[in-house]
């Protein structure tokens, strides 16, 4: 699984990566995090709010902080 | 099948439970403040006078008693209006507001962009994506810095702040000045047709074509979203809140009454300009700045200066300006800076001379 957290680097998008690091560890699936900081590439995903959640090109969130809850649902049920 | 017709109202009425629930603790949540609220002044005097020993009438005195009376003061009303302001944004994004304003024309678009970019929520990092979502989407760029100004220019919890400390007239006069910039500063720049001001790459991106499957919102996921933002925003600003209340008690006790009224008082032209430049390289926000913006004028400062500086202060942010130099030239930068530097100009002289 492709994971890539979107943010320039603010404290909302340094504890989402934080989150989805903790959640993948919890429920032990195979993924890889990436964060993205540059804002031109930011731009190219079309997204309006940082920090923002991409699994497998799929948007799952923009412009806040997800709950854990959410984020264990999109690893699982993808 | 049938599992899936009885779940929805069996859902419903946890719901209905949960909602009964919220709103009693609401109510005695509201109660219970208030209660609290009106204890404050005699509380922050016992503080001060009866446990602290300190001499009545002296300076420490009185900037002592302004911190212990504004502190729980300014933290309470900030409680309150972060989460009302929650609740009524979870009824807006930046998606819908792109939506919305994509199809306007230019004057009304400049209107309705002033009026959404006060509620529709989103941090400041964020400015950059929303700015190519908007501009690549086609809203009119002009629309778009309507937007960008009235958000940091009328922020929702320095309205809420200014009505709780002074008075609806002055948050009727922060509301109404601020959207007469946003709006004028976004037909002013929309006018100068700088498109091509704007960095290459972004209009290159092809960054308009998502979409992304609305969210279903409950008033319970509503509430709870109202107390994120309590938790993310106090977390946040609690120690701009507790530095300017400071400064506000200092000012309070030991700035003599007319000194105010001379440097930032009506008769010196210079004042309004003076507030302006020192209110740019201080970074702080709105619920730092409130504290501040009512010891001076407790002191005889002028009000038109000091809404001056208060907006150039939340407005004009050095930071700010380096987030919007990645997709903005130069040039615009500078323009941006003067519109909106003119417009508090004009605010600040404006209430000057009529108040």
């Amino acid at each position: 699984m492709d994971i890539k957290v979107l943010g320039p680097g603010c404290a909302k998008c340094k504890k989402t990566e934080k989150l989805v690091q903790e959640v993948i560890k919890e429920i032990g699936v195979d993924a890889t995090v990436e964060k993205v900081s540059d804002m031109m590439q930011i731009a190219s995903y079309g997204v309006f709010g940082t920090p923002s959640v991409i699994v497998d090109g799929k948007v799952k969130c923009t412009g806040k902080v997800p709950k854990k809850d959410d984020i264990k649902n999109w690893l699982l049920n993808k | 099948m049938e599992s899936k017709t009885t779940q929805p109202i069996q859902g419903e009425g946890k719901t209905n439970k949960m909602i009964a629930l919220n709103l009693l603790m609401a109510t005695i949540g509201v109660y219970l403040w208030w209660t609290v609220y009106q204890v404050l002044p005699n509380l922050s005097k016992w503080l001060t006078y009866n446990l602290l020993q300190i001499q009545k009438g002296s300076h420490l005195g009185s900037s002592v008693e302004f911190f212990f009376y504004d502190t729980p003061k300014v933290m309470m009303l900030l409680f309150l209006v972060v989460f009302g302001v929650g609740i009524i944004r979870s009824f807006f994004t930046p998606e819908k507001t792109r939506a919305f304003l994509s199809g306007k024309s230019e004057f009304v678009g400049n209107i309705f962009a002033a009026l959404l970019g006060i509620i529709t929520p989103f941090c400041s990092c964020s400015a950059v994506p929303l700015f190519i979502g908007f501009v690549t989407a086609g809203v009119p760029l002009g629309v778009t810095f309507s937007f960008l100004i009235a958000a940091p220019m009328v922020n929702e919890i320095a309205l809420g702040l200014l009505y709780g400390l002074l008075g609806w007239k002055v948050a009727a006069i922060y509301m109404g000045t601020g959207l007469f910039i946003a709006i004028s500063a976004g037909w002013v720049i929309g006018r100068l047709k700088l498109e091509n001001h704007i960095e290459d790459w972004v209009t290159q991106s092809n960054a308009a074509n998502l979409t992304m499957e609305e969210e279903k919102l409950t008033w319970n996921d509503r509430i709870i979203y109202g107390w994120d933002a309590v938790k993310e925003i106090i977390g946040r600003v609690w120690i701009y809140v507790i530095l300017g209340i400071a400064v506000g008690a200092g000012i309070h006790g030991f700035v003599p009454e007319g000194v105010m009224a001379s440097i930032m008082g009506k008769g010196s032209w210079w004042s309004v300009p003076l507030s302006v430049v020192i209110g740019i390289p201080m970074y702080s926000n709105a619920a730092g700045v409130i504290p501040v913006v009512e010891a001076l004028l407790g002191k005889g400062a002028a009000l038109g200066s000091v809404l001056a500086f208060m907006m150039s202060v939340i407005a004009l942010s050095l930071p700010e300006m380096v987030i919007l130099r990645k997709v903005l030239k130069p040039r615009l930068i500078g323009v941006f800076v003067g519109v909106v530097a003119s417009g508090i100009l004009f605010v600040g002289y404006l209430f000057n001379i009529i108040l």
